[in-house]
């Protein structure tokens, strides 16, 4: 088995607070996630599952609070390069090709051969015949499949997915959840938010359940990953 | 040196993009052109008329150009949040802005160049024997437009009414800018055509310090 | 309380003192007559309103380096009272210039300059009221505050320079130059008169923003 071409990274929230005005997005949140485990957040719309991944993907600031990353017994508040965001939007630009969005992305992450990296991961997710099609063109299991590519450029150790099966139609969603099965088995750490039940949150070892910006369910504190994802209201 | 590498990528995008639909490019030529017509009609563009008012008119034509062509410049990323997705890449934020205002640059002196000849024909001013110093006056201004141009467009995008908002941030801001270049455009139009390098280097330092500005604050225009 | 009345109450005197001093202890001055005594009055809000901008600045800029909401109240709280004590010097220039000069308005360098840092200002908050989110408002006015003020040299400067080359009547003349010495005396006292009125109506305005803040706080924190 070759060795993983990452190195397996833990993320830490401490009292992450949120605010947009007067409003909470998140209060003091305190979390850890593991190296190598796959985490689900699940909660209502508005719970702070969103601005979670975004704080811990460095897009948003915390208000207060801190996020770092764990590296063995190393420990750093730089976020990590190779850390990968599937958003609810794309990120992908529609008027360039597949080919071209990825290669952009390669190149700026600076990652060594970005030609090879790119056709690789176009076969990966399965879009080698389209690579030259402009992303426009693309459907929205296609666009996914896309954005799931420009993830995994950098061989991510941290993977943070914000509602990923959105738009799938079932056959997406499987192979959705197989992609992630992979990359769960090969150790790289994972974060997603999600909405209910699937195939996808069959993967979880590990969920918490948001509710108005705090933890209010963890499995690490005893709660059924079940429990989590059905409550009522979800 | 990262950022060096990741404007080259960025202003790649930005020049493929543009180059591939054209679409800034052509609405922003066309706008000048309107705007020069217009213009004929409010004075009689004779030859010492045209040298009077014409360097003026220009330039005003110019910046109102560009408080356009800039809006897109950051509301475009909004699409599919690829912003979100070139700070999640880039190894030096200030890549994205350098990128931009490169670019931007590029597609404001373009237009520019493009509608020289077409001011010198329609208002009669010789222009043949002063083109590079002419040239060399459009970039510096263009430059000078393009800085505070691209950072404004950062704060628009995230504003109500921002077709309007640019504009309104921009302009009284840029009154250097306009004064500066439209001197030293008329200089170079008049009987004895001559370099004004005391604008120029006024222009430069107007460069200077809001590019100095801008890679100071940057990053935080692009915040969350 | 007691501290607001004395303030106030000391405020008040120094106006109405300097507004005495303008009329009855200053000599006439030789060419101009009795309209030259609205100098004192123009001048000094002109140099009230500088000051003002120069604390909205470093608000400003503490408000990016330390995303503590005081400095925003203080920014926006500087603004406004610079802008009103701008709008001052705007309506005075022309009171006096008219029974001089016999015309409103001649484009002299300095209130041309006042006119366009006016305008800065005003589209500073005219972008506050574009932006809902109080974080986000007061980040984005906060950089475009910071770009603003480089500016004004920058205007006051080419301006200065440009009307040097094509000149034009110039209203007042330097203050302080040519000023026999009681008329010096006047003028600083009518300065430091200026500045005690503007920091009054800074810490009221700003107040006045504070508790805006607060409530409005609340009442998202309600609403959600």
């Amino acid at each position: 088995m070759t060795a993983p071409a990452f190195s397996p990274t833990g993320i830490r929230f401490e009292n992450i607070e949120k605010r947009y005005g007067g409003l909470y997005a998140l209060r003091r949140v305190s979390l850890e996630i593991a190296a190598g485990e796959c985490a689900v957040f699940a909660g209502r719309n508005g719970s702070g599952k969103t601005t979670l991944l975004r704080v811990a993907s460095r897009l948003a600031r915390p208000s207060y609070g801190k996020v770092s990353y764990l590296n063995g017994s190393a420990e750093t508040s730089e976020v990590p390069a190779a850390t990968g965001f599937v958003a609810h939007a794309t990120m992908v630009y529609d008027e360039l090709t597949a080919e071209e969005n990825l290669l952009l992305f390669a190149k700026l992450q600076g990652i060594a051969d970005p030609a090879l990296r790119t056709e690789t991961l176009l076969g990966e997710v399965g879009l080698l015949e389209r690579r030259s099609s402009l992303v426009r063109t693309f459907s929205r299991g296609m666009r996914q499949r896309v954005a799931i590519a420009r993830a995994l450029l950098n061989e991510p150790s941290v993977l943070l997915l914000d509602e990923p099966a959105t738009g799938l139609d079932p056959q997406g969603i499987t192979w959705l959840a197989e992609s992630l099965r992979k990359m769960r088995d090969a150790g790289r750490t994972i974060l997603m938010s999600l909405h209910g039940e699937s195939e996808i949150s069959a993967l979880a070892t590990r969920a918490v359940r948001l509710d108005a910006g705090a933890v209010v369910a963890d499995t690490t504190a005893g709660a059924s990953l079940r429990s989590i994802l059905t409550f009522a209201g979800a | 040196m990262a950022l060096l590498s990741n404007t080259a990528v960025v202003l790649g995008k930005e020049l493929r993009t543009e180059f591939r639909s054209r679409e800034l490019l052509t609405t922003t030529v066309v706008f000048i052109l309107m705007v020069v017509v217009l213009f004929s009609f409010t004075f009689d563009p004779t030859t010492t008329e045209s040298r009077r008012f014409g360097p003026g008119l220009l330039w005003l034509a110019f910046l109102f150009a560009a408080s356009l062509m800039l809006q897109p410049c950051f509301l475009r990323e909004q699409n599919n949040d690829t912003l979100s997705a070139l700070r999640l890449s880039v190894s030096a934020p200030f890549a994205i802005f350098l990128a931009k205002l490169i670019a931007n640059t590029f597609f404001l002196l373009l237009t520019e160049i493009l509608m020289l000849p077409v001011f010198a024909i329609l208002y009669n001013v010789h222009i043949l024997s002063v083109i590079p110093q002419l040239v060399l006056v459009f970039f510096l201004g263009s430059l000078g437009v393009a800085i505070p141009g691209t950072a404004f467009s950062a704060i628009s995008a995230q504003a109500r009414m921002r077709e309007l908002l640019l504009p309104l941030l921009l302009l009284p801001l840029l009154t250097p800018v306009l004064i500066a270049s439209t001197e030293a455009t008329a200089a170079l139009l008049d009987l004895n055509p001559e370099l004004r390098r005391d604008w120029l280097g006024f222009l430069a330092g107007f460069d200077v310090v809001f590019l100095t500005a801008l890679w100071l604050f940057g990053e935080y225009l692009l915040e969350e | 309380m007691a501290k607001r009345a004395i303030l106030g109450f000391l405020t008040l005197s120094l106006v109405v003192a300097a507004a005495f001093a303008s009329f009855y202890v200053v000599p006439m001055e030789r060419t101009m007559g009795p309209i030259q005594r609205i100098f004192y009055f123009h001048a000094a809000s002109a140099w009230a309103g500088m000051t003002a901008f120069m604390i909205c600045f470093v608000g400003n800029l503490l408000y990016v380096l330390r995303r503590q909401q005081k400095w925003d109240w203080l920014g926006v709280s500087a603004a406004e009272v610079g802008l009103a004590f701008t709008t001052i010097v705007l309506i005075t220039g022309p009171i006096w210039a008219r029974p001089v000069w016999g015309i409103w308005w001649t484009w002299d360098w300095r209130l041309t300059s006042t006119f366009v840092m006016w305008l800065l200002y005003i589209s500073y908050l005219l972008l506050r009221t574009l932006i809902e989110e109080p974080d986000r408002r007061a980040l984005l006015s906060a950089l475009f505050g910071i770009f603003a003020f480089l500016d004004v040299p920058l205007v006051y400067f080419s301006i200065r320079w440009w009307r040097t080359q094509h000149p034009q009547p110039v209203v007042m003349g330097g203050p302080g130059s040519g000023l026999e010495p009681t008329m010096r005396k006047v003028f600083f006292f009518s300065v430091l008169a200026m500045h005690l009125l503007m920091i009054l109506l800074l810490s009221e305005r700003y107040k006045l923003e504070k508790m805006g803040g607060e409530v409005e706080d609340l009442r998202r924190e309600a609403e959600a």
